[in-house]
């Protein structure tokens, strides 16, 4: 692209290809700007992903349905299978750098990011081993010993991936790969990369290509340590707690909901089970924020929710409430109270201008 | 050792407190100390030596310099005693002398003279270094094993060994791996240099004691060559100077050869010491069973890879017309296989049925898997039969009756066939849940075929339905695991059909991929963290409007580039 305007046109048509469905037009497309000479890189982090942050904006806005979005994310995939296809030929890009491993950490469905991630990387001559969404650590680590790359890219894009990345982070390290860390979850400025130890941490596609330009060195045997080494403030259990009790703490807000807030009492089956996801969403992320310490984990996950159900027409208050039912039941837990006090704050307190969106679990109200 | 001065002498050394002479005051005890003792007067001359002393330096008498018999860094400690008064912090003097280490402790004698006692410290400075040596060692070899043991990649394992090799034990270090063939992979380190692999044929018989060494039977020990003896190919590129002296170490491995270790130093370099051969042979032990388990590991990594191939579900793409995509987990998270199964087998041409199969045997794990492969391959030699449903299941029926496993399975036969914008389905349930379809304007449906399982009676009962899909509805085939998933907020509930049917009237007109990664994805988050059967999901659909799809959902394939 060698005008933004370019690019942003092009991205606005092929908006309105994938928005209806039209996975033959919107390969074609981009095809035909990949044939015309538009440089592959940009046509993907220029064209391509700001189609895709759409769909998730357009759905958190109420505008799309989920199933939309997944539909959405199918057809780009295609997409990008085309401009890969194309740029795998023959004598095209030869891999003259070293390997890497690209995937997402277990559990994390948003396998885009990564994807684009990989892509890039081939086109600028990376051996890339692309392990796609949700890769369990066994399989991850096993794939790493057969391999034995330069560096492996984890991806999370929910923050509740958090400890599990932790682990998968832990993992590569032990068998001496260092990690790059990338994707929403680990904070806009990459803090939670540093907490959990990942070796580096990039902040888009081009970042980690030139953090792995710049080389990364291999983690010794120094690298091997326990969770609490990196989080010392886990030694509280309060995270361990919370997520045992996980389906008990939700089992008693929603009943205890349902006292204080009497709109809830009219609720259907499948609506009393969205606010019994919602409520588990909300210990989920506060489990997150306990194991990562910090408040801003649960407070963004929080304005947005809010936000998400007053799109559709579920008032936050309820959110408020919930938070103060939840207080209650940890009434043991210092930290718990800390951050559930500050997601209230949070909340209440809330700007009404739209805020960047945080990637949630697809809350299905 | 210090206990030896006599404690009638006060021994805070450079006191000026007022010496009496030294022949008076301590009689004849100095003389018959054990440790030497020199009274010298302040310009340098002996006036006494003790027999300790006299054995220590031989001819030294009464009357001589004392210059003449010791050391430098004695006469020049005696100088600066004399000139003035010794700082109270000062070191203690030590030295050597006559192929020994001495401390030199000086007291004040008369007239500004010094008595010096020396004191032998040879064996506990030789203790010392022995034991920082050891400690050093063993910091060395736990660090090795624990990089080491941390890869099972054999190239990686090859060169941390040659790396530390090269680090800790000589100038250089090349690892000759095991014979590929005519070839063989050498690894190349030099200190502090990069490390470089190469795998290329070379006379290893030039190399004297290699040859053995690779052998790994009859075990030898590490052997000293003759530096004019090496060919060239062994001297590492960028090693520094003719190779002064060279070691060839066997790397022993469990039962298989792991290798050889040829260490090289340069000519300034000393040569190796006994202690250092025995080091480098601790250190031979430790790499060759670490490359040997690598090797091992990744040997069975191969096999297991290789066997599993034919079991792991297949990539699906789009056949005549018709999306097809499918989706699948293990049981256990660490297994890729279980008793879960599906297939798609593609007409010869548009015109023929297209034969999707999807399946549950009974049981989870490998032997599962095992038996959906005998499965998976029964149907394929029968599918010249498909036209008839009930033909195919009469004959794996008795297949799965005359073998010899009592596992029975459910299954789905579903023969797809596009006829302009819709496609034709004949849908044969056995045992097995029935699919749903999702219509265009979001109904699902159930497709009411019902019939008895296979492989465990004599005669199968099935009852074909059929049925048509048009642009942009799905059929979607599904396992007990996806239905049976337990889990949800409140942590014990199935995520059961009627949910499933709700995630999949959301669905109209997605394409088959999407449609399929939805319902897994509702059923994963559905289950969290808690145990699960193997789960698995066929999505059959039209595509909604356009052309057909060019591509032909290369997607599917690209996604998943693994190993």
């Amino acid at each position: 692209m060698r005008h933004p305007t370019a690019a942003a046109e092009l991205a606005d048509r092929l908006w309105q290809a994938v928005a209806g469905g039209d996975e033959y037009a919107a390969v074609d497309l981009l095809r035909k700007a990949a044939v015309d000479g538009a440089d592959e890189e940009a046509l993907l982090l220029e064209v391509i992903a700001p189609v895709q942050r759409k769909a998730g904006d357009e759905w958190a806005a109420g505008r799309i349905t989920v199933a939309q979005e997944h539909a959405t994310t199918a057809i780009n995939e295609r997409v990008v299978a085309t401009l890969a296809h194309r740029a795998a030929a023959p004598g095209r890009h030869p891999a003259r750098r070293g390997r890497v491993t690209v995937g997402c950490v277990d559990g994390e469905w948003h396998a885009f990011p990564a994807r684009l991630v990989a892509e890039v990387l081939r086109l600028r001559g990376w051996q890339v081993d692309y392990l796609g969404a949700r890769m369990p650590t066994a399989h991850l680590v096993a794939h790493l010993h057969l391999t034995n790359p330069d560096a492996v890219l984890l991806s999370a894009s929910v923050a509740t991936r958090l400890p599990t990345a932790h682990a998968a982070v832990t993992a590569c390290q032990a068998i001496g790969v260092p990690v790059l860390a990338g994707g929403r979850a680990f904070g806009t400025d990459g803090r939670h990369a540093r907490a959990l130890g990942a070796d580096r941490w990039a902040a888009d596609a081009r970042g980690a290509a030139a953090v792995l330009e710049a080389g990364l060195a291999r983690p010794g045997p120094a690298a091997i340590r326990q969770v609490a080494d990196d989080l010392p403030h886990l030694a509280d259990q309060e995270y361990t707690m919370v997520v045992q009790s996980r389906a008990m703490l939700v089992k008693q807000t929603l009943v205890d909901l349902e006292t204080r807030f009497p709109a809830m009492r009219g609720y259907d089956d499948a609506q009393r089970e969205h606010a019994a996801q919602d409520i588990a969403h909300i210990v989920d992320f506060l489990a997150t924020a306990l194991y990562v310490d910090d408040p801003e984990v649960f407070t963004a996950f929080l304005t947005w929710t809010a936000r998400i159900l007053e799109a559709r027409h579920v008032p936050a208050r309820s959110v408020a409430l919930g938070l103060d039912i939840l207080a209650e039941q940890l009434r043991e837990f210092p930290r718990a109270l800390v951050l559930l006090r500050e997601g209230r704050t949070a909340v209440v307190d809330r700007p009404t201008r739209p805020t960047r969106p945080v990637p949630g679990p697809h809350l299905p109200v | 050792m210090r206990t030896c001065v006599p404690p009638l002498v006060s021994s805070s050394p450079g006191t000026s407190a007022r010496p009496p002479d030294a022949g008076h005051t301590v009689g004849a005890t100095w003389t018959e100390a054990p440790c030497p003792v020199l009274v010298v007067d302040r310009h340098g001359g002996l006036v006494d030596v003790n027999g300790a002393a006299r054995i220590l330096l031989p001819g030294a008498v009464s009357g001589d310099w004392l210059h003449e018999h010791v050391p430098s860094w004695l006469c020049d400690a005696h100088r600066r005693i004399t000139d003035g008064p010794r700082p109270a912090d000062a070191a203690p003097l030590s030295g050597p002398i006559r192929e020994r280490h001495f401390e030199a402790h000086p007291t004040a004698a008369g007239d500004g003279g010094v008595v010096w006692w020396l004191v032998d410290d040879t064996d506990r400075r030789l203790a010392e270094a022995a034991l920082t040596d050891a400690q050093t060692r063993t910091e060395i070899l736990s660090h090795v094993s624990s990089t080491l043991l941390s890869t099972l990649n054999v190239p990686r394992c090859m060169e941390v060994t040659a790396s530390m090799a090269a680090e800790h034990l000589a100038d250089a270090a090349v690892l000759v791996g095991p014979a590929k063939g005519w070839r063989q992979s050498l690894t190349y380190a030099v200190r502090g240099g990069p490390v470089s692999q190469v795998v290329q044929m070379v006379d290893v018989s030039g190399v004297p004691g290699l040859t053995e060494a690779l052998q790994g039977f009859p075990p030898v020990p590490a052997r000293w060559i003759n530096p004019d003896d090496i060919p060239d190919w062994v001297t590492p590129d960028g090693f520094a100077g003719p190779v002064g002296s060279v070691i060839v170490a066997p790397l022993p491995g469990h039962g298989v050869p792991a290798g050889a270790l040829i260490l090289l130093r340069s000519s300034t370099e000393q040569s190796f010491s006994e202690g250092e051969e025995v080091f480098a042979r601790l250190f031979a032990a430790r790499a060759g069973a670490a490359l040997s388990a690598a090797r091992l590991y990744s040997e069975q990594a191969t096999v297991t890879a290789t066997l599993m191939r034919e079991l792991l579900p297949p990539a699906l793409t789009s056949v005549h017309g018709v999306e097809y995509a499918g989706g699948y987990r293990a049981a256990k998270d660490h297994e890729r296989v279980g008793g879960d199964f599906y297939d798609v087998h593609p007409g010869s041409d548009p015109s023929q049925d297209t034969l999707v199969v999807l399946g549950d045997v009974a049981g989870k794990g490998l032997d599962a898997a095992v038996l959906t492969g005998k499965i998976r391959n029964t149907l394929h030699a029968l599918l010249p039969l498909t036209d008839d449903h009930q033909r195919v299941l009469d004959l794996l029926n008795g297949a799965l009756l005359s073998s010899r496993h009592a596992r029975f399975v459910t299954l789905v036969l579903a023969s797809v066939r596009r006829r302009g914008s819709r496609a034709q389905l004949r849908l044969t349930s056995a045992g097995h849940l029935p699919p749903l379809i999702v219509r265009a304007d979001g109904t699902v449906e159930d497709v009411p075929s019902h019939g008895t399982l296979v492989g465990a009676l004599p005669a199968v009962t099935a009852h074909t339905v059929r049925t048509v899909l048009g642009p942009g509805e799905t059929c979607l085939l599904y396992t007990d695991g996806i239905t049976e998933a337990r889990g949800g907020p409140l942590g014990d509930e199935f995520f059961g059909e009627q949910r499933l049917r709700r995630a999949l009237a959301e669905c109209a007109g997605l394409p088959a991929e999407a449609v399929v990664e939805r319902v897994q994805m509702l059923a994963a988050q559905w289950l969290g963290a808690g145990r699960h059967d193997d789960m698995a999901a066929v999505a059959i659909s039209v595509p909604r409007s356009g052309p057909l799809t060019v591509l032909n959902g290369r997607a599917g394939v690209s996604n998943r580039r693994s190993t």
